[in-house]
C-alpha cells in the first residue's frame, strides 16, 4: 500500500467509526439501543492509529467507550450493532451491550466498564506472554480519569517492575465524565506519572491519526523487542456528551466548537484534498461504501433474534472444559 | 509376636497445600504461584516455604503489595492460557482486590457471551483464633459465595487441603480457596485422593442431629460429635467443603435422617452462609424438622485481640454440644 493509499485507508477507518456511532445515536433515540451509550465521536484517530500498529495476535483491552476500538480492531460492524440491539447474534450474545463488546477471534478482551479495571488484566495477559516466550503485545486503553485509580498505579508499577509487554494508551479527553483533569489531579502532566515508574512516556496529538500511528508503531516495536511497557498520552476531545444522559453543564459550547476545528476526520480530509489524493467524487464514494456497511450492520441487527429466556442461566460457568 | 502396622503417613494442613501446589507445578508448566512474600519469605503462613528453591522466581513470583494488580494479573494470565495460583495473605486483604474478583473474574464468561473463561485459583487465609485482631481474622467466605460465576472451596481436612487444588486448577472458571489460619498446624492422613469440588461430605455419620459446618469449624464439630457420643447422642457431621455451589442434596439427606440441625459458621449470622443454609432447609425440608434450626456463629462484633474476648466471640465446642442437646430435648 502506498503512503497515499494508506492515508485514505486511515480516513475511511475513522469515517466508519464516526458514521457507525452517528447511526447508534439515532438508533438510541429510536429506542433500538438502550442502557448507556458512550460515543467516541471526536476521538476516532486514537483507536484507529493505535490499532494500525498491532498484529492480529496482539491483545486489546478497552473501556466502556469502545465501539471505535472494536471496529478499528476489525470486529464485524454487524455483530457489534447486534450486540447494541441486545440480539443473540451480537458479539457477546446480547449479554454485554454497548459497554461490553468482546471478541476472542481478534483477542478483544472487552469492554470493561470499571474505570481502571482493565489495567491489571492487561498486565496479566502480558505476563502470560512473557512467561510463555511469545512476542505478543497487549494494548490497554483507558481515559485520563483512570489515572486517579489505585489500579492504574499498581498496574503501571507491576508492568514496569516485571518488564512486561504492555502498551498503556491513556486517552486524555480532558474530562472524566464531568470532572476536568485539573479538578481531579494534583499533577496534570500525565507522562510524569509514567516516568515515575521508569516507563518511556510520550505525549501524542490524538486528533492527528498519523501522529498516533507513528507513535504507536514506535512504541509497539520497542515493547515487542523487549523494551518493557510504554505509555502513550493521547490528547483528544470528546465532541459528544459523556453518555446519552449528559446535559454537559461542565464545559462551554465555545470549548467544544474550538476543538471541533481540529476534528481528526476533517483534518485528514483537508490534507488529502490539498495533496490531490482525494476529491469530492472519491469522498462521496467512500461515504457510500461506509454507509452501505452500516446499513448492512443495522439490517443484520434488525434481523437478529432474542436469546430464549430459557438460556438465562447459561454462561455463568463455562460449558466446555478449557484445558 | 508383634503386630507390624505401618504408621499412617501424616502431614500438616500447611504441608498438604504445599505438596498440592508443588505437584501441580511439576505436572503442568502453565501453573505458577504469585502473591505477597510467597517466594523469599516462604509465605506469610509458610505455606510455600521451599518452593522458590525448587521452581525459581518466575514461577514462585513475589509481588508488591498491590492486591488488585496481582490478582488482576492472575486473571489476565489465566485468560491468556496460564493456570495461576494467586495467594492473598488474608481474606481481609482480598477486599483490596474485590474489583478484580467480582467485576472481572466472575463476570467475563457471562459478559462475553461464553467466549472467555478465567481458570484462575485464588487462595486466601480466613478465620480467627490466633489473636490477630479484627483486620486479620474475619470470615468472609459468605461474601464470595454470594457471587454467581465464582466457585468457593473451604478445605476443613488434611485430605481436602491436599487434593482440592487439582480439580480447582482443572476447572475452567475462577475458584476461591479459603484456608483457615487455625488449621495450618493440624495434622492427619492426606489419603490418596482424588476429591471432587462438587459435593459436601459426611465426616462422622449419625442419626440424631446434623452438625452442618465448613472450614475451621469442622474439627470443632467433630469434637462436639465425640462429646455428644458420650451422652448417647449420635451427630451427623456434615462438612460443606464447597460453599458455592452448595450441595443441597447432601444437606437435605442429612436433615431427612436426623430431623434436627445445628449450623456452625465462623461467619456472622446476619445475611451469612448459615442464613442461606437455614433458608434452604426451610424452603425444601421444613416438614422434616422436629425442632427449630439452631445456629452457632461468630458474635456480631469485629474479632477482638484479647484471647478471652476472641474465644468468646467464636463458635466453641461446648456451645455446639449444648445446642445439639437442646434439640434432642436434653
Amino acid at each position: 500500500m502506498s503512503s497515499g493509499e494508506h492515508r485514505l485507508h486511515l480516513l475511511e477507518r475513522m469515517l466508519r467509526i464516526r458514521r457507525f456511532e452517528e447511526r447508534c445515536a439515532q438508533l438510541y433515540q429510536a429506542e433500538k439501543i438502550r442502557g448507556f451509550l458512550h460515543l467516541y465521536i471526536g476521538e476516532e484517530a486514537v483507536a484507529t492509529g493505535v490499532m494500525e500498529a498491532l498484529e492480529p495476535d496482539d491483545a486489546v483491552v478497552a473501556t466502556y467507550r469502545e465501539h471505535g476500538h472494536a471496529l478499528a480492531r476489525g470486529m464485524d460492524p454487524g455483530v457489534v450493532m447486534a450486540e447494541m440491539f441486545g440480539k443473540v447474534e451480537g458479539c457477546s450474545r446480547g449479554r454485554g451491550g454497548s459497554m461490553h463488546l468482546f471478541d476472542s477471534s481478534t483477542r478483544f478482551y472487552g469492554g470493561n466498564a470499571i474505570v481502571g479495571g482493565g489495567l491489571p488484566l492487561a498486565v496479566g495477559l502480558a505476563l502470560a506472554d512473557k512467561m510463555s516466550d511469545r512476542s505478543r503485545v497487549t494494548a490497554v486503553f483507558f481515559g485520563e480519569g483512570a489515572v486517579a485509580e489505585g489500579e492504574f498505579h499498581e498496574s503501571m508499577n507491576l508492568a514496569a517492575l516485571w518488564d512486561l509487554p504492555v502498551l498503556f494508551c491513556c486517552e486524555n479527553n480532558l474530562y472524566a465524565m464531568g470532572t476536568a483533569l485539573e479538578r481531579s489531579e494534583s499533577q496534570t502532566q500525565l507522562t510524569l506519572k509514567a516516568a515515575s515508574y521508569e516507563m518511556p512516556a510520550w505525549e501524542v496529538d490524538g486528533m492527528d491519526v498519523e501522529a498516533v500511528e507513528e507513535a504507536a508503531r514506535k512504541a509497539v516495536e520497542s515493547v515487542r523487542a523487549g523494551g518493557g511497557p510504554h505509555f502513550l498520552e493521547l490528547r483528544a476531545y470528546r465532541f459528544r456528551a459523556h453518555s446519552m444522559f449528559d446535559p454537559e453543564l461542565y464545559r462551554t459550547k465555545d470549548e467544544v466548537e474550538h476543538w471541533k476545528l481540529r476534528d481528526p476526520i476533517e483534518l485528514m480530509k483537508e490534507s488529502l484534498v490539498e495533496e490531490g489524493l482525494l476529491d469530492n467524487e472519491a469522498l462521496s464514494e467512500m461515504e457510500d461504501r461506509v454507509r452501505g456497511e452500516i446499513d448492512e450492520a443495522v439490517a443484520f441487527a434488525e434481523a437478529g433474534s432474542w436469546e430464549p429466556v430459557e438460556d438465562l442461566t447459561r454462561f455463568v460457568y463455562s460449558e466446555v472444559s478449557s484445558s | 509376636m508383634t503386630d507390624v502396622i505401618a504408621p499412617a503417613t501424616t502431614t500438616t494442613y500447611r504441608e498438604a497445600i504445599r505438596e498440592a501446589m508443588s505437584e501441580a507445578m511439576r505436572r503442568d508448566e502453565r501453573v505458577f504461584l504469585m502473591g505477597e512474600d510467597v517466594g523469599r519469605y516462604g509465605g506469610c503462613y509458610a505455606v510455600s516455604k521451599g518452593m522458590l528453591e525448587e521452581f525459581g522466581p518466575e514461577r514462585v513470583r513475589d509481588t508488591p503489595l498491590s492486591e488488585s494488580a496481582f490478582v488482576g494479573a492472575g486473571i489476565g494470565a489465566a485468560l491468556a492460557g496460564m493456570r495461576p495460583i494467586v495467594e492473598v495473605m488474608t481474606v481481609n486483604f482480598s477486599l483490596l482486590a474485590l474489583d478484580q474478583i467480582v467485576n472481572t473474574a466472575a463476570l467475563y464468561q457471562h459478559m462475553s457471551g461464553g467466549q472467555f473463561n478465567v481458570p484462575v485459583v485464588i487462595r486466601m487465609t480466613t478465620g480467627a483464633g490466633r489473636q490477630l485482631a479484627a483486620q486479620h481474622s474475619h470470615s468472609l467466605e459468605g461474601w464470595y459465595a454470594h457471587i454467581p460465576g465464582l466457585k468457593v472451596l473451604a478445605p476443613g481436612t488434611i485430605e481436602d487441603a491436599r487434593w482440592m487444588l487439582t480439580p480447582a486448577l482443572e476447572d475452567p472458571d475462577p475458584v476461591i480457596i479459603f484456608e483457615h489460619a487455625g488449621l495450618y498446624n493440624m495434622d492427619g492422613d492426606p489419603s490418596d485422593g482424588p476429591v471432587d469440588i462438587l459435593t459436601a461430605s459426611i465426616r462422622r455419620p449419625g442419626s440424631d442431629v446434623s452438625l452442618i459446618t465448613y472450614g475451621g469449624s469442622v474439627p470443632k464439630a467433630i469434637e462436639a460429635s465425640r462429646e455428644l457420643d458420650e451422652e448417647g447422642i449420635s451427630a451427623d457431621v456434615l462438612d460443606l467443603r464447597v460453599l458455592r455451589p452448595l450441595d443441597k442434596a447432601t444437606i437435605l439427606k442429612s436433615v431427612a435422617t436426623t430431623h434436627r440441625v445445628v449450623i456452625i459458621d465462623e461467619g456472622w449470622k446476619t445475611a451469612g452462609l448459615s442464613a442461606e443454609i437455614a433458608a434452604i432447609i426451610a424452603e425444601e425440608a421444613v416438614w422434616d424438622l422436629d425442632a427449630p434450626i439452631e445456629r452457632v456463629c461468630t458474635a456480631e462484633v469485629p474479632i477482638p485481640y484479647a484471647r478471652h474476648m476472641e474465644q468468646a466471640a467464636l463458635p466453641q465446642v461446648p456451645v455446639i454440644v449444648n445446642a445439639a442437646k437442646r434439640l434432642v430435648g436434653r
